[in-house]
């Protein structure tokens, strides 16, 4: 609309009219449409491929017959391989980091919001300091400390070096700065204690970022992969990151199919929960929305 | 430690107690460790005796470190821009959509970034496959005939900085987009009625709004990209990678193959450093311009 607008000091009628034949405006918006569908080709393609390349598939199998090979191979995978041990594997040690980060996070910021103490600053500032932490500058200290811990092939040992996450703290420190003072004096009149007030009125009333929190705290875990690694030798212990990329050799196309299980859970979360990811990445990146 | 001991409050202390105690075993000790063990000649869970500044004299002359810093130069000034750049192109295109639309375009920019650096490789090394991998006709265009990526050096970083980029911008577009959303509209609205076009729009206020967005997406892309190994590593696996040797891979490489821990911690010690000064440069820049 730009190139029309220019024309000095149209009525606001006519700039309505023009804004609704904004030509180029929608020229831009398909193309950003079709970017947008050319960004995700290559997960449509890897998932194509995996549909065309199973065993089993022929020309003359029509639609079902092809289907239900590709609905084979995925089964084979699942079940025919490791994957599922892999799969528990992740499910466990995300699902322990998750509750386990928001647990700490919740009860640190609740105290550094709502309570007096020395080396409150202190620790606020630690925490904010500490807000990029590059902890895989740290592995050969987590790997000396989990290796003497005896809690190498573990689930807790996979689990341990990742609860360092001062960005959670940060984020629901803010949020309970901002629950009304009126609320925690109401709940106080009635003989809540603080670990009430925090159970029974700050978690509740900040229960959409608690959820956003999960879900990347979650993401993250599920994604891990450099960690998990190291800390992990045996095949039963490994995470679905981890193993899909020790054992490509005993797959074939298969090697895809994995790969996309092992997207899958992560995508599905994503894309049920879109808005609240938005919000709890926003939220850690400190910007207003 | 610098963790407070003593607390006025009791009632505090049990509700950072938990906090204190990961990060000060699973942080505040390892970072002190690493510091001391870049003195000694520990290897990797066996300790060593202390030798000084020997580690650091010998960092400063080693080709191998050079490579590493010098690589991963290489491949940050081949993400962190362009990751950035496509970031807000992205998200101007994105915020113009309406409705379910911009849901939709957003989600599918957004998707590669939540998924797994197995999932992400995998994909990719299919598509970039020798010789008929989907990607090779493109490839064929700029090189004359196919090309075994991942065996060939001079390939392989441009490859995985291509990779990422389509990664992780996707983290870049939603702040941005977040950004754009808390620019007020009757900004645009009246440099419209004062006949400024699309570009004057962009450099009289869009550019001079986002620029905290910008700077801040540019320090995470810049701290991330520094602390490259997964894609790397899936890519090209543990073997002889002098050529493509970056600073995380020197790390794992030094302590978990070499079993020379105390120098991977002198290694680790200087990629945490350069982490350091980047965040406090990022910060300190950001407080002066909020000042103004």
């Amino acid at each position: 609309m730009s190139d029309l607008a220019t024309v000095a000091a149209p009525s606001v009628r006519r700039l309505r009219l023009l804004r609704r034949l904004d030509v180029a405006g929608l020229v831009l918006s398909i193309l950003g449409l079709g970017c947008a569908l050319l960004w995700a080709f290559p997960l449509y393609w890897s998932v194509a491929t995996t549909i065309v390349l199973a065993p089993g598939q022929t020309e003359e199998g029509g639609l079902f017959g092809n289907a239900a090979a590709a609905l084979g191979l995925y089964a084979h995978v699942l079940f025919g391989t490791r994957i599922g041990l892999w799969y528990l594997n992740s499910i466990v040690t995300s699902t322990g980091v998750t509750v386990a980060v928001l647990f700490i996070s919740a009860t640190c910021a609740y105290a550094i919001s709502q309570l007096e103490f020395r080396g409150r600053k202190l620790l606020w500032g630690l925490i904010l300091a500490s807000f990029m932490v590059p902890t895989q500058a740290l592995i050969i200290n987590h790997f000396f400390l989990i290796n003497a811990m005896h809690l190498i092939n573990t689930w807790l040992g996979v689990i341990l070096p990742q609860l360092i996450a001062p960005v959670a703290v940060i984020v629901y420190k803010r949020f309970f700065d901002s629950v009304p003072r009126e609320l925690r004096e109401a709940a106080q009149l009635d003989g809540a204690g603080h670990w009430s007030l925090l159970f029974r009125v700050f978690l509740p009333v900040n229960w959409g970022i608690t959820a956003a929190l999960a879900i990347i705290v979650f993401i993250g875990a599920w994604n891990a992969f450099l960690w998990p690694f190291l800390a992990v030798t045996e095949e039963s212990v490994m995470n679905i990151t981890v193993g899909i990329s020790q054992a490509r050799e005993m797959f074939g196309v298969g090697e895809l199919a994995g790969a996309i299980l092992t997207g899958l859970p992560v995508a599905v979360v994503y894309l049920i929960f879109q808005r609240k990811v938005t919000d709890a990445i926003v939220a850690s990146a400190g910007i207003k929305g | 430690m610098q963790t407070p001991k003593r607390l006025d409050n009791r009632t505090a202390l049990p509700f950072i107690l938990p906090f204190l105690a990961v990060y000060g075993l699973f942080f505040l000790w390892p970072t002190l460790q690493m510091l001391w063990m870049s003195f000694t000649n520990s290897q990797l869970i066996v300790p060593g005796r202390f030798i000084g500044f020997d580690n650091y004299v010998h960092l400063l002359r080693d080709w191998r470190f050079g490579r590493a810093v010098g690589n991963t130069l290489y491949f940050v000034a081949m993400t962190a821009v362009p990751s950035t750049a496509l970031g807000l192109g992205i998200a101007m295109v994105v915020a113009r959509l309406r409705g379910a639309f911009q849901g939709l375009a957003l989600a599918l920019f957004f998707l590669p970034y939540v998924l797994p650096v197995s999932t992400v490789t995998t994909i990719w090394g299919w598509m970039l496959g020798y010789p008929d991998g989907a990607l090779q006709p493109l490839i064929a265009l700029f090189a004359g005939q196919p090309v075994r990526i991942f065996r060939t050096p001079s390939w392989v970083l441009p490859a995985v900085a291509v990779v990422t980029i389509w990664w992780t911008t996707g983290f870049n577009v939603l702040l941005f987009l977040a950004g754009l959303k808390s620019i007020p509209p009757e900004l645009y609205e009246a440099a419209r009625l004062d006949g400024a076009g699309r570009l004057r729009q962009f450099a009289h206020i869009t550019w001079h709004l986002i620029w905290p967005v910008t700077a801040l997406v540019f320090t995470i892309q810049l701290i991330l990209e520094i602390k490259l190994f997964d894609q790397l590593y899936m890519f090209v696996g543990g073997g002889q990678v002098d050529a493509t040797l970056v600073l995380v891979q020197y790390i794992y490489s030094l302590g978990f193959q070499k079993d020379q821990g105390g120098y991977a911690a002198t290694v680790a010690v200087a990629l945490f450093a350069i982490v350091v000064i980047l965040s406090v440069l990022q910060f300190t820049a950001l407080r002066a311009r909020g000042r103004r």
